[in-house]
C-alpha cells in the first residue's frame, strides 16, 4: 500500500484512492467526537452546539464560563482531588503488586503458570457490573464501602491486570543472565532487583502504572457502587452530571481530561522508544 | 557442587544425596521461589476479588429466609402429602411461629422471599401475621377467614417449596421460567418474559459491534501495517488517542454529536437532507448504543490486528501478483488467511467488553437500548431482587469466562498485549 506500483491499471489506480478515501473516513470516525467538543467548551451560550457567531470566529461568542464554572463549583473540585488521591493510592499499590507477580510469572520455573495468569487478568475480563455488585455485598459487609479504603482496593484489583501484562511483556525481553552475573558478584536478591531488573524494566512498570492511574481515573461503575458522596471521583461526577442536567460544564471537564489523555500518550510513546532502546542495547 | 560416585554406582552431590533427588529439590526450590512472588496479588485478587464474586453469585442459589422463619412448620408439613388442605396441626404450628415476637425479622424477610414466587405473597403474610396474634384455635378456620387462599392446597406447596434452603428458582426466572407450586417448571406468562429477549438483545447488539469493528478495523490496520513506519506512527494517534481516552467523556461527545439539536443533525439540515422539523432520532435508543460502543471498542480491534499484519512480509502479495494472481484473488488467499489470528483476537475481546457493557447502554441507550448489564443494576439497586441479579450475573459471567478460556486457547493469556 505504501506506493502505487508502476504496472498498476486504472481499476487499481481507482482502488488506491477509494482505499485512502475510507480509511480517512474511519480515522475521521475515530477522532471527531474527541476534538469536536474541544470548541463547544469555549461557547458563551449554554448549547451543545455551534451557534452562528461561533462559526462566523467572533470573539464574543467564546468565552472561559464554564472552565470558571469549575473552578467555582466545590463538588468538581472535591472529586478532581478525590480522583487523584483514590488512583494515586489504587497505582501504587497495584503496581508493586503487579510487578513482584510479574517477575515470579516470567519465571521458566512459574508452575501452573496458565491458571494463575487467568486469575490474575480475571479483573480485566470479568464484567464490571458483576464486579462491582461482588465487591459492594462484600465491602459493605466488611463496613468497606462508602470509604476510601474500599474505593482504593477495588481500583487496585481492576489495575493490577494492565501492570501484570506491562511487565511481563517486558521481561520476556529481559537477560537474565544480568541476574546471574549480579549474584555471582555477590549482592543479595533484593539488591538485584533494585539494581539491575528495575532499572532495566522501568518503561514497562511505569506504563503499567500508566495504564492502572487511568483505569482508576476513568472507572464509574464500581465508584457507583461503592463511593458515597464523600468519595465521589471525577468520572462519577461527570456521570451524575449527564444523567441529571447536562450543562456545557462537562464539556469543559471532557476538555480537561482529553488533555490529560495527550499528556498520558506522549508519555507512553516516550517510554515505548526509550524502552526499544534499551532493548537495542541490552545483549540478546 | 560436586558430583562425586560412591562405589553403589550412583550419582551423588557433595552432601552424599542422590543427584537426581537434589536436582529435584532445587527445580523444587525454583518453582517455590517462582510461585511465592506471585503469592501477595493473587492473595489479593482472591480476596478481594474472587471471593466477593463468589459469595455475590451464591445469592442466586441461596434461599434461607423460609427456612429460618418457619423451621418447625416446615418439618410438620413434611408429613403433609400435598392433597387437600393440611391438618389443624400445622395450622396450629404456623400461628405459633407467626406470632413469635422473636421472629418478627425473620417474618418479613421470608415475606418477601415467599413474595418473589408468588406475588400478593408478602401481603398476604403481612396481613395474616398481624390478626393471627388475636385468634384462637381451631386455627385452620381462623387462617382461612382472614385470607381463604389458606385454604388452597397451592398456598401450602409454595411454602414447602420455599423451604428448601438451595433453589434454582432465580435461575429459572432469569430464563424466563418458574416453577409452579407442583414443582412442574413451566414458561412465565408472557408479559413476565423479558430476559430472554434482553439476553439475545445484548448478544446480537455485540455481534453486530464486533462485526462493525472488524468492518472499520481491517481497511486501517492494512493502511497502518503497510505504511512506512514515520506516517504509521502520526496516524497511530487516531487509534490511540480515543483508546487513552475518558469512556465517559467519547460517551458525552456521543450525546453532543448525535442528539437532535446536535452537530450531526445540524449538518444534515445545513447541507439539506433532513427538513428542520423532522430532525433524526439518533440517540436514547439502540442507534445510539451502536454507534458509541462501536467507536469505544474499535481500538481493541486495531490494535491486535495492527500487530498481526505488521508480521506479515509484503513480498507475499508481491510473489502472488508476480505469479499472475490479480490484487483482489492475491489479497483474498494469500494476505487474509494470515491476519485470521488477529481477527480472532480482536473479535473475542470486543466480544467480551461487548457483552458486559453498561455506561454506555446507560447513559445514550434510552429505553430500547438497555443491554443485560443495565437490568441486573436495576435488580440490585431499585427492585432489590438480589438473587435475580445475581443470577442474570451468573449467567454472563459464565458466558464470559467461557470465551476467556476460548481465548486462551486461540492466543494465549500470555500474549495479551496492550498498545
Amino acid at each position: 500500500m505504501s506506493a502505487l506500483p508502476s504496472y498498476a491499471g486504472p481499476l487499481e489506480r481507482f482502488w488506491y484512492y477509494a482505499f485512502r478515501f475510507l480509511c480517512g473516513a474511519i480515522f475521521v470516525f475515530l477522532i471527531s467526537p474527541i476534538i469536536v467538543m474541544i470548541p463547544l467548551s469555549f461557547n458563551a451560550e449554554p448549547y451543545f452546539t455551534f451557534t452562528p457567531e461561533m462559526l462566523a470566529l467572533k470573539s464574543e461568542a467564546f468565552s472561559l464560563r464554564w472552565y470558571q464554572d469549575i473552578l467555582d463549583n466545590e463538588q468538581w473540585l472535591h472529586s478532581m482531588k478525590n480522583s487523584f488521591i483514590v488512583g494515586i493510592a489504587a497505582t501504587l499499590l497495584a503496581t508493586s503488586l503487579g510487578t513482584v507477580a510479574a517477575l515470579g510469572l516470567s519465571r521458566a520455573e512459574m508452575p501452573y503458570r496458565t491458571l494463575i495468569m487467568g486469575i490474575l487478568l480475571s479483573p480485566m475480563i470479568v464484567p464490571l457490573i458483576i464486579t462491582a455488585a461482588g465487591l459492594f455485598f462484600f465491602y459493605s459487609y466488611l463496613g468497606l464501602a462508602q470509604t476510601y479504603t474500599g474505593l482504593i482496593l477495588a481500583h487496585t484489583a481492576l489495575g493490577t491486570p494492565f501492570v501484570v501484562i506491562t511487565v511481563t511483556a517486558t521481561l520476556s525481553g529481559f537477560d537474565r543472565n544480568l541476574i546471574r552475573a549480579s549474584s555471582s558478584l555477590g549482592s543479595s536478591p533484593q539488591r538485584t532487583f533494585f539494581k539491575v531488573i528495575l532499572p532495566l524494566i522501568s518503561p514497562g512498570v511505569i506504563s503499567g502504572g500508566l495504564f492502572a492511574f487511568v483505569t482508576s481515573f476513568d472507572e464509574v461503575v464500581v465508584a457507583l457502587f461503592l463511593a458515597g458522596f464523600e468519595q465521589r471521583t471525577v468520572p462519577r461526577q461527570m456521570w451524575a452530571g449527564i444523567r441529571e442536567q447536562i450543562s456545557p460544564t462537562i464539556l469543559a471537564v471532557a476538555t480537561i481530561l482529553v488533555c490529560i489523555s495527550v499528556l498520558l500518550l506522549a508519555t507512553m510513546e516516550i517510554l515505548r522508544r526509550r524502552s526499544e532502546r534499551l532493548r537495542g542495547l541490552s545483549p540478546s | 557442587m560436586a558430583a562425586v560416585t560412591e562405589n553403589d554406582g550412583v550419582m551423588r552431590a557433595a552432601d552424599g544425596t542422590p543427584l537426581k533427588q537434589a536436582l529435584a529439590r532445587a527445580t523444587r526450590m525454583n518453582k517455590m521461589r517462582a510461585f511465592l512472588l506471585t503469592t501477595p496479588l493473587l492473595a489479593f485478587i482472591l480476596v478481594s476479588f474472587i471471593l466477593p464474586i463468589g459469595l455475590m453469585l451464591f445469592r442466586s442459589i441461596s434461599a434461607p429466609e423460609v427456612a429460618e422463619a418457619f423451621p418447625k412448620t416446615l418439618e410438620v408439613l413434611k408429613q403433609w402429602d400435598g392433597e387437600g388442605v393440611p391438618g389443624e396441626d400445622i395450622y396450629a404450628t404456623l400461628a405459633a411461629e407467626m406470632s413469635d415476637r422473636d421472629n418478627r425479622f425473620n417474618l418479613g424477610k421470608a415475606g418477601t422471599r415467599l413474595n418473589y414466587m408468588e406475588s400478593g405473597f408478602r401481603s398476604l403474610m403481612n396481613k395474616t401475621t398481624r390478626r393471627i396474634k388475636r385468634a384462637e384455635a381451631p386455627f385452620k378456620d381462623a387462617f382461612i377467614k382472614i385470607d381463604k387462599r389458606w385454604g388452597e392446597a397451592d398456598t401450602w406447596k409454595t411454602i414447602r417449596q420455599a423451604g428448601s434452603p438451595y433453589t434454582i428458582r432465580a435461575y429459572l426466572n432469569a430464563i424466563d421460567l418458574t416453577q409452579e407450586p407442583s414443582g412442574d417448571i413451566v414458561a412465565q406468562p408472557e408479559v413476565k418474559q423479558i430476559y430472554v429477549t434482553l439476553f439475545e438483545r445484548t448478544i446480537w447488539v455485540s455481534i453486530g459491534v464486533t462485526v462493525a469493528c472488524i468492518a472499520l478495523a481491517y481497511p486501517i490496520s492494512y493502511l497502518l501495517a503497510t505504511l512506512p513506519a514515520g506516517t504509521a506512527n502520526l496516524l497511530m494517534i487516531f487509534v490511540l488517542l480515543p483508546f487513552w481516552t475518558s469512556l465517559l467523556v467519547r460517551t458525552t461527545s456521543w450525546i453532543v454529536l448525535l442528539q437532535t439539536n446536535g452537530v450531526i443533525n445540524d449538518i444534515l439540515v445545513w447541507i439539506g437532507i433532513v427538513g428542520d422539523d423532522n430532525r433524526i432520532q439518533m440517540i436514547y435508543n439502540m442507534t445510539g448504543t451502536f454507534i458509541a460502543m462501536t467507536h469505544i471498542l474499535l481500538p481493541f480491534m486495531v490494535l491486535p490486528l495492527y500487530s498481526v499484519m505488521k508480521t506479515i512480509p509484503k513480498d507475499h502479495m508481491r510473489a502472488a501478483r508476480s505469479l499472475g494472481a490479480n490484487p483482489a484473488i492475491a489479497f483474498m488467499r494469500i494476505y487474509m488467511p494470515q491476519t485470521v489470528p488477529g481477527v480472532g483476537a480482536g473479535s473475542i475481546l470486543v466480544f467480551i467488553l461487548a457483552i458486559g457493557y453498561y455506561i454506555t447502554p446507560a447513559l445514550v441507550g434510552g429505553q430500547d437500548g438497555q443491554l443485560i448489564s443495565n437490568i441486573i443494576e436495576y435488580h440490585m439497586k431499585k427492585s432489590l431482587n438480589w438473587s435475580l441479579a445475581a443470577a442474570l450475573g451468573g449467567i454472563l459471567l459464565a458466558g464470559v469466562l467461557a470465551l476467556y478460556w476460548l481465548y486462551n486457547r486461540i492466543v494465549g493469556i500470555s500474549n495479551m498485549k496492550l498498545g
